[in-house]
């Protein structure tokens, strides 16, 4: 059958037996296992009421046990066992074998990097972005632009890159604005994303240039929550414009820059088709995701790959428990 | 007949936070019932557990000589008008008032004739293709109050429905619920409301609640002459009913109290001897005091602050220890009262006494206690 | 803030002329890709996309006369177009490598024995000698040409329609939208009933439920792939649309819940109630009022999703693979990139066609995504 008829037939049979399921779990538990009626209908009602929510969140709660908590366990598992010993529990042997790999320790080495520098820039771009938009009358318009690379895949942003660092033999015209600028300036052509250890901020500027939209629309809608009166009092007191930015406005949306810092940080342990796309990972810009994936799936060594999978695992858990604990005290 | 029945009914949170208990009242065919309080009193959460929105944790609640604590709201015969009208905002009005009539699985014509009637009734007919967002605030309530008459309900519940108004269109909007009340003899309606003058306007019999209990019951009248307690005594009223302290002097048909502030009160309200000496509580309403001259008082002191109204003038005294100002409206103009003494009387047949918190009147009273908020 | 007495005009000029250079800045990556989409690929390998606009004047590479040659008044003569169907103008011209600019446009160069060459603006040539050229070696031209600005919509059709030189970028094309709409349909629905079970109503464990999704919200994918690889080979649909949908189904589940869950949380309570007491089910309450409510929440949602879902590469190449016929978009780029990296004709088309439907998306519903980014990250 024909992939595509075959996708519109998932959807038109998804959607039906989605509706379908919760309709006649519904009707069958009203009707026929507690019905409403006869000398037990309070305490029918009672029951059903009890067993209606775990019948709504079903299928859901099945999808995410499946999908992602047992995953989660499984690599947990895998990254303690070998898979060329049929799967023997090996403790912290694949760990050890991961720490002594100098890709890995590169790839360590990056992610670090990258965890400073993209969230930083980002958000200072966006905040500068947002701030700057808010105050002009085609300020929307400007948004939308910084805003457009979101919709942009990781991949088509790196064709979009790439072909700013191309480079062309010297003498030739440069048909890479870099290149172009910098021979312009009397340089010779360079192959930016070979040089060590700067091509591995050439590579970061394209997650900077993807993430700050983002930034900025978070930022200006937290800049625009801010009492306008604080502002005015400000400028009463006498503050010039900078002041105004840095010791009014900058603190009263500290938050929100915590929140959006650590949404890009996020994105950023994720950053995988980036890397893969642009070097994939030669000369000294391997990161953990690319890592992961060259060890599981070219390698194919799933107990590496698990290993550093739970380490990127790691990493994200404090954002995971620091999520989780605003996220309990709201529900209160 | 008797429509609603509660007995001995209660509600508790979480197995350890009471929030009512022992709540026992008769609703009769044709009243329209006003529950008022102060906030936090619980009567919301009566309402709504009469709805059948929030659990009945115990006694028994019974419409119709039914048992309705485990039946489900929309099969207890009930409607209700929310604070917030509630509308679906993404339906027609007309789709809005016939919403529960579909899902009843009631014919198409039933439905039309039903939503038509009622639309005519409250003069919604020309805004029946209307969005609820295209409406004004008055006819947004006139909406959420058509919605309930096309059930044919037996009993109405309305939750504080003019609260969301302006004060001009609160006035119209009571005075149009009256009318239909006048117009639906034979519906019940239980209001519930903060505001005393709709509280008055509007019921047949009042339920006044405080404390997670009734503090008294009866027709509007009843409660602003012969309240049964200090509480309902100075909730009912503005300004509240002053109370002053005193002792029992006389005891008899009539009753005379020494006050600690040096006067003296005689009331209609009888006492038996046993009561002779009893400390009390005297209450008299600001509008009741009368300037006394130079005979007897039962009050007198220096006038802080005048307010004149015109019709009347409120005279606020200097407040002696901890109590509050005692508070006299007197009819007309009175210029030059201020920082002067002026001693205030009342008649015997405005003076209430109040032993523990209970008015003589009520042998069997309870005293109603209220945790300040 | 406009408002304010004694204000200098000149920061707000400083602030136009920044937000100016941001918007160039943003905007010049994208715009190069999009012109150099249209430029073929001598253009583009020949300069920088920028200069597209203008007329360019360059060297062409060397160009052998050639022609049927005819006997006029006792002379032989050859004569053609240099350059046929190309519209340029020349500005100078040579017969040897040492001195391209020789000539002038109309001028005639002796070429010795009796031979000249004669080449005017346009490009024609005129070539008589006395005996015939017929066996002979013909003179080489050196031309310096102005061409002006010139759009081809080529590369699409080469890229989208032809077999070959696209590489397959329609079939990847069809691919990605066979992935991305089941895989935005689906997980909304299921999300929806879940949210409004853990919005409105009350059952033991909702509150640790709540705090599930939102630790599963940061669960990065990566971890999950090995271990539902094996269950879908287990199963029998290891690689195939179905397990990418359904990988895609539960990845944006716990965002779709969120998102849905802060949403119906924010719709009055009275308006549920008053459903209630009008005597419609948890299934009616939902269908008739909280799923058209929702609408906003379900838009942002579904952009959110299918925006992921297209741009996706981990969980295509994972879940569907490598093979030809099911590669989809940003595999193919990812692969166009290592195979032809230098042919940017192709690359850029590829991409951008990869690109264009994102963003038509983007801008048609910008309003819903950022309420959605504003919902699900901004407490």
């Amino acid at each position: 059958m024909h992939p595509v008829l075959q996708g519109m037939i998932t959807v038109v049979l998804g959607v039906g037996i989605c509706i379908g399921y919760f309709y006649f779990s519904n009707q069958f538990l009203d009707k026929v296992l507690y019905p409403a009626r006869g000398p037990n209908a309070g305490r029918n009602i009672n029951r059903a009421n009890m067993i209606r929510p775990w019948l709504f969140m079903g299928p859901a709660i099945f999808v995410l046990a499946l999908y992602l908590v047992y995953p989660v366990l499984a690599t947990l598992w895998f990254s303690l066992t070998d898979r060329d010993q049929g799967g023997a529990f090996v403790g912290l042997a694949n760990y050890r074998q991961m720490a002594a790999e100098p890709k890995f320790l590169e790839a360590i080495r990056n992610n670090m990097l990258w965890l400073v520098v993209v969230p930083a820039m980002s958000t200072a771009f966006g905040l500068l972005a947002a701030q700057l938009t808010d105050r002009i009358s085609w300020g929307n318009v400007a948004k939308s632009i910084i805003f457009m690379p979101m919709a942009i895949s990781f991949v088509g942003a790196s064709v979009i890159w790439k072909l700013i660092y191309d480079t062309r033999p010297a003498g030739a015209d440069q048909i890479g604005v870099l290149n172009a600028i910098w021979t312009a300036l009397g340089g010779a052509p360079q192959t930016w994303l070979t040089i060590e250890p700067w091509n591995n901020f050439l590579l970061m500027v394209v997650l900077i240039w993807i993430q700050t939209g983002f930034a900025m629309v978070i930022l200006s809608a937290a800049l625009r929550g801010i009492p306008e009166e604080t502002v005015e009092a400000a400028i009463v007191d006498g503050a010039n414009p900078f002041q105004i930015f840095f010791k009014i406005k900058v603190p009263q949306i500290m938050p929100t820059i915590v929140v959006v810092w650590t949404t890009i940080t996020l994105v950023v342990l994720k950053v995988f088709d980036i890397v893969l796309a642009m070097t994939n990972g030669q000369w000294g810009t391997q990161v953990l995701a690319n890592y992961m994936y060259d060890r599981m799936f070219r390698a194919f060594d799933w107990g590496v790959g698990s290993a550093s999978a739970i380490v990127i695992m790691l990493l994200v858990t404090p954002i995971l428990v620091w999520n989780v604990r605003n996220a309990r005290r709201e529900m209160r | 007949m008797t429509e609603l029945k509660l007995t001995d009914v209660g509600k508790t949170y979480g197995g350890t936070v009471e929030v009512l208990k022992d709540i026992n009242l008769d609703i009769s065919t044709g009243e329209l019932v006003v529950f008022v309080g102060p906030s936090g009193c619980g009567k919301s959460t009566l309402l709504r557990m009469i709805a059948g929105l929030e659990r009945i944790t115990a006694g028994a609640l019974e419409i119709d000589g039914v048992l309705v604590n485990d039946i489900p709201p929309a099969q207890r015969g009930i409607a209700m008008v929310f604070q917030s009208y509630a509308l679906y905002p993404h339906m027609t009005v007309y789709d809005n008032m016939a919403f529960a009539l579909r899902i009843a699985r009631k014919k198409d014509d039933e439905v039309r004739a039903a939503v038509t009637a009622a639309a005519d009734k409250l003069q919604l007919s020309g805004l029946l293709d209307r969005l609820p967002k295209e409406l004004s605030g008055g006819q947004r309530q006139r909406v959420a109050i058509g919605r309930s008459i096309v059930r044919d309900p037996k009993v109405y519940l309305f939750d504080e429905p003019l609260s969301n108004l302006d004060a001009a269109l609160r006035v119209a909007t009571r005075i149009e619920i009256a009318q239909l009340k006048e117009a639906m003899p034979d519906s019940t309606m239980i209001y519930v409301t903060h505001d005393q003058v709709e509280a008055m306007t509007l019921a047949s019999r009042i339920v006044v609640l405080a404390g997670g209990g009734i503090a008294q019951v009866g027709a509007p009248l009843t409660l602003y002459e012969r309240p049964e307690n200090e509480f309902v005594a100075q909730f009912i009223g503005s300004p509240k009913m002053n109370l002053l302290p005193g002792r029992i002097v006389q005891t008899g048909q009539q009753t005379a109290v020494e006050l600690d502030g040096g006067g003296r009160a005689v009331s209609d309200y009888p006492s038996n001897a046993a009561m002779q000496d009893s400390p009390v509580n005297i209450g008299v309403r600001p509008e009741d005091f009368v300037a006394a001259g130079e005979g007897a008082h039962i009050f007198s002191g220096e006038v802080n602050i005048t307010e004149a109204l015109g019709e009347v003038t409120l005279l606020y005294y200097t407040p002696v220890g901890g109590a509050d100002p005692v508070i006299a409206k007197l009819q007309g103009i009175h210029p030059d009262m201020k920082h002067r003494r002026v001693a205030l009387t009342a008649d015997p047949s405005k003076v209430h006494v109040f032993r523990n918190g209970v008015s003589l009147l009520y042998p069997e009273g309870r005293n109603i206690t209220v945790q300040p908020h | 803030m406009d408002n304010i007495a004694g204000r200098k005009s000149g920061l707000t000029w400083a602030v136009h002329i920044a937000v100016v250079l941001l918007v160039i800045l943003w905007l010049f990556p994208t715009a190069g890709l999009f012109v150099s989409s249209f430029r073929t690929g001598d253009q583009i390998s020949g300069s920088g996309w920028w200069a597209a606009f203008s007329t360019q004047q360059r060297n062409e590479p060397a160009v052998r006369v050639g022609g049927d040659e005819v006997q006029q008044g006792g002379r032989f003569v050859l004569q053609g177009d240099l350059f046929p169907n190309r519209d340029m103008t020349i500005k100078a011209w040579g017969t040897s490598s040492r001195d391209v600019e020789a000539y002038e446009p109309g001028a005639t160069a002796d070429l010795g024995d009796g031979v000249t060459l004669t080449l005017d603006e346009g490009g024609t040539f005129t070539l008589a000698g006395p005996e015939s050229f017929e066996g002979q070696r013909l003179p080489r031209v050196f031309a310096t040409a102005s061409s002006p600005p010139e759009f081809t919509l080529a590369n699409y059709e080469n890229v989208l329609f032809s077999g070959t030189a696209g590489a397959g970028v329609g079939q990847s094309f069809i691919n990605t939208a066979t992935v991305a709409i089941p895989s935005t349909v689906i997980p909304i629905l299921i999300a929806a009933f879940a949210a409004y079970a853990l919005a409105w109503m009350d059952f033991p464990g909702r509150a640790l439920l709540v705090a599930a999704v939102v630790a599963l919200l940061v669960v990065p994918l990566q971890l999950a792939l090995i271990p539902l690889l094996q269950i879908h080979n287990v199963i029998g649909i290891g690689k195939t649309y179905m397990g990418t949908w359904a990988a895609h189904t539960a990845f944006g589940m716990p965002l779709a819940i969120y998102l849905l869950r802060n949403y119906m949380v924010g719709l009055p309570r009275d308006i549920i109630e008053n459903a209630r007491v009008d005597g419609a089910t948890d299934f009616q309450i939902f269908v008739k009022i909280i799923l058209p409510l929702s609408f906003p929440a379900l838009a942002s949602f579904a952009i959110f999703q299918f925006l992921w879902t297209w741009n996706d590469l981990l969980v295509a190449l994972v879940f569907l693979g490598t093979d030809d016929e099911r590669l989809v978009l940003t595999g193919r780029l990812v692969n166009l990139l290592g195979s032809r990296g230098g042919d940017w004709e192709i690359l850029a088309t590829s991409a951008f066609v990869s690109i264009a439907v994102p963003l038509a998306v983007f801008f048609a519903m910008q309003r819903y995504l950022v309420r959605g980014l504003l919902a699900g990250s901004v407490k």
